[in-house]
């Protein structure tokens, strides 16, 4: 059982993958990059966590050496605003090319068009 | 390649990788017995050394502020880019958002949706901004409140109509808010390495535990990320409105 969070991350990412290479629309294969990168939160922060753990936020309790390490969840923090971005520039191209070839598939683009 | 030879050659593949991200997990330490020292050093340095409450935040506006900065930078960069790929290409113009059919307004919201909407905006903007400043001591900081604060301006759009989004968040304002924040952060790293020693040093009185002004350049930096992430969303989400709503292609409409 404690092996179950690193085999869901390896499996979203295998997943995700799949998901881009048998993509036919555009806005599905940039989902699925999501799905691919959201791997690395599930990763990230299996890592950090400690069996019975409490969160690395003093406000209300006192410091404990149970609490969960913090620098994996500021990096999932910081993965997250990468991956929004990252998707957001995508769809903007998706956008364009839609425009441009009147088409999502990523069959039709062939690279000597346009 | 045909559809159903790059699915088995992915299959092949991807099985081949599955095995081998399992194998390499396995050498981690067991799942929720985190060995590594540095997370347990910071959570029990943070209020001593910072005095602020919420480590998360510590980490990320302070012991690793220049990773913020870099983030920063990509969202920037994003922003721009998104920014540069909607724009109005030769050939496109821009009208009052309308239905394809001239003459046709798009309906707008109705009352109910009106009213609800714009009565939680400005319970989401005071959300926001509490989470932004209150980030050394709680969960929460400049990129959670940041989007929330950008959730505000879609609430308008959503509550009464694109015109109003306009109104009330002017492209102008998004930029502005967006090079304000990169421009801030990067201003309180330097002041670092004026009155301190380094990049990113903690050089403002650290007051005392659970303050609202405590903890240092910590507040300060969040609330630098805040508004340079609430821009910067807000930015990103109009300029997809715009095109949706508002670019339209000279030569009437191609696609739908």
């Amino acid at each position: 059982m404690s092996f179950l969070p690193f085999a869901v991350a390896a499996w979203v990412l295998v997943v995700g993958l799949y998901g881009i290479v048998t993509s036919r629309h555009l806005v599905h294969l940039i989902i699925c990059l999501s799905v691919v990168q959201s791997s690395t939160y599930v990763l990230l922060l299996a890592i950090g966590y400690k069996s019975g753990g409490s969160a690395p936020v003093f406000a209300d309790q006192p410091p404990s050496p149970r609490a969960v390490d913090p620098i994996v969840q500021a990096l999932t923090l910081t993965d997250v605003v990468v991956g929004t971005t990252v998707t957001a520039l995508l769809l903007a191209v998706a956008v364009q090319l839609n425009k441009r070839h009147g088409s999502l598939d990523p069959d039709d683009l062939h690279p000597l068009r346009g | 390649m045909s559809a159903s030879t790059r699915r088995t050659v992915f299959l092949i593949a991807g099985a081949g990788l599955l095995a081998l991200l399992l194998y390499s997990y396995a050498g981690l330490p067991d799942f929720g017995h985190y060995r590594g020292p540095y997370g347990d050093i910071l959570n029990r340095v943070s209020i001593p050394e910072r005095q602020a409450t919420a480590v998360v935040s510590a980490v990320n506006f302070d012991y690793r502020a220049i990773d913020t900065l870099g983030e920063e930078f990509i969202l920037l960069a994003a922003v721009v880019g998104v920014a540069t790929l909607l724009r109005r290409l030769g050939g496109e113009h821009e009208e009052e958002p309308d239905d394809e059919t001239t003459g046709r307004h798009v309906p707008s919201a109705s009352v109910a949706t009106g009213v609800a909407g714009l009565g939680v905006v400005g319970p989401t903007v005071l959300i926001g901004l509490y989470v932004v400043v209150h980030g050394h001591q709680t969960p929460g900081g400049g990129f959670q409140g940041g989007v929330i604060l950008a959730t505000a301006l879609l609430l308008v759009y959503l509550a009464d109509h694109y015109s109003t989004l306009r109104r009330v968040g002017p492209m102008w304002l998004n930029e502005l808010a967006e090079g304000l924040g990169g421009a801030g952060l990067t201003l309180i790293g330097i002041s670092g390495l004026v009155f301190g020693g380094a990049f990113f040093e903690n050089v403002l009185p650290l007051g005392s535990m659970g303050k609202l002004l405590s903890a240092g350049t910590i507040p300060l930096a969040s609330c630098a990320v805040g508004l340079a992430v609430s821009g910067g969303f807000a930015l990103m989400v109009s300029e997809f409105l715009q095109q949706t709503l508002v670019v339209r292609s000279d030569k009437g409409s191609q696609q739908k």
